[in-house]
């Protein structure tokens, strides 16, 4: 019987095997930069909402403070979104007749809520609380990214583990005095490293290690 | 590259049972409910655990259907900090930090609000001004479902403290604090 391929087909033959191994881990690599994407996380895409409420508006330029319309973040886990009736404290009487804002007075009419796009959705595996974050020092803006140069609100941050993880394996790098965590336009005035490691004596946040076990987030 | 790629999608299109869980979250919306809210609203007449409101002086600032004189509880250093923290979210916007009614707010075209500084207003009980943030007035809207009811009385005596201030003399400020005042302090 003939030989149905050439001696020299035994180097492809080598050489692909050798591939192979190259071939998976470019796959793996561009799935997880995939992963990573804004294609899949949406960090960085504003969102449409029903209303194009801006945030850059009534934070930078009219100086609300977010406790105003996020009522409960202080206490709660849901930071809260504001019912109908905080928008039209204001609204009642200033731009009333905008047609930009006819679905909050339709909702104010009908008693049926605003339907906003949801930015930020952790997996339903994952256990967080707005509030103990607040109170250990970590700003609105250490998360959500700059909320007031945001016209529409995007994501700013993955919420992937690794994202978590960066600030429970080192908050000291993160947080900031806590009656400054609700400034938008604050930065230390020492090293934040000093600064971090004084706050966590201070507030009392547990060691790494305890941290980043499992079981204070998936429980 | 075929198995890879199956194993690729197989990987990713499962997750998404555990991501998104058969149950709801605060304030989601809801196919089921009439009105559309998976946040239910009280039952009428029912009231939670733990919040039976039989203190008509904390709840509604009236005693004896009249409005109070006195605060429901003592006012401390603390209570007066957190007043002015919940005061400048709440209601600088319209009052302005300092009380006199010229917040951003009312700059960008909403109806001024009376001055706290005015005689009759320093004179007003101070279940008037608890009785303000809870139903509102005028165009004002009421704050009963944002403000619980101790930090309003923290407020009221931030008014208070903040109507002190702007007809205050030398001599009301402590000596101790009184050189930091006239050396321009820190």
């Amino acid at each position: 019987m003939a030989q149905i391929f050439h001696r020299s087909t035994n180097l492809i033959a080598r050489v692909s095997i050798l591939g192979a191994v190259f071939i998976i881990a470019a796959v793996t690599w561009a799935l997880a930069a995939l992963n990573r994407s804004p294609y899949v996380t949406q960090v960085g895409v504003a969102r449409e909402q029903p209303v194009p409420f801006s945030h850059k508006h009534h934070v930078k330029q009219l100086g609300i403070d977010c406790r105003y319309c996020h009522t409960s973040v202080e206490e709660g886990r849901f930071a809260g979104i504001p019912p109908t009736e905080t928008c039209m404290t204001c609204h009642s009487q200033i731009h009333a007749t905008s047609p930009m804002l006819e679905p909050v007075r339709e909702s104010w009419r009908t008693n049926r809520p605003i339907p906003w796009t949801r930015v930020y959705d952790l997996p339903d595996f994952v256990y967080f609380d707005h509030s103990i974050h607040v109170k250990k020092g970590v700003a609105c803006v250490t998360c959500h990214g700059p909320v007031d140069e945001m016209p529409l609100v995007w994501k700013a941050s993955t919420l992937h583990m690794e994202w978590c993880l960066e600030c429970h394996r080192q908050p000291e790098r993160y947080i900031r005095p806590r009656e400054y965590v609700f400034r938008t336009d604050w930065a230390p005035r020492e090293d934040q490293r000093e600064l971090g490691r004084r706050l966590v004596r201070e507030y009392k946040i547990d060691r790494p290690e305890r941290l980043t076990d499992c079981s204070v987030c998936h429980r | 590259m075929g198995f890879l790629l199956v194993l690729a999608l197989a990987g990713s299109a499962c997750r998404q049972d555990m991501h998104d869980q058969p149950r709801y979250k605060p304030l989601a919306g809801s196919a089921f409910f009439e009105d559309g809210r998976a946040s239910r609203p009280l039952v009428e007449g029912t009231i939670p655990r733990g919040y039976v409101k039989t203190d008509g002086h904390l709840y509604t600032g009236k005693v004896n259907g009249r409005l109070a004189e006195t605060f429901p509880f003592p006012i401390t250093r603390p209570v007066l900090e957190r007043g002015r923290e919940r005061y400048d979210i709440f209601c600088a916007p319209c009052h302005g930090r300092d009380g006199y009614g010229e917040g951003i707010i009312v700059q960008r075209g909403f109806r001024r609000p009376p001055s706290f500084h005015t005689e009759r207003l320093r004179q007003a009980p101070v279940g008037h001004f608890f009785d303000v943030i809870t139903n509102g007035f005028g165009t004002m809207y009421g704050y009963a479902s944002r403000i619980r009811p101790e930090d309003r009385w923290a407020i009221v005596a931030y008014v208070r403290a903040l109507q002190l201030s702007q007809n205050a003399t030398l001599s009301d400020v402590p000596p101790a604090e009184r050189r930091r005042l006239i050396g321009g302090g820190e």
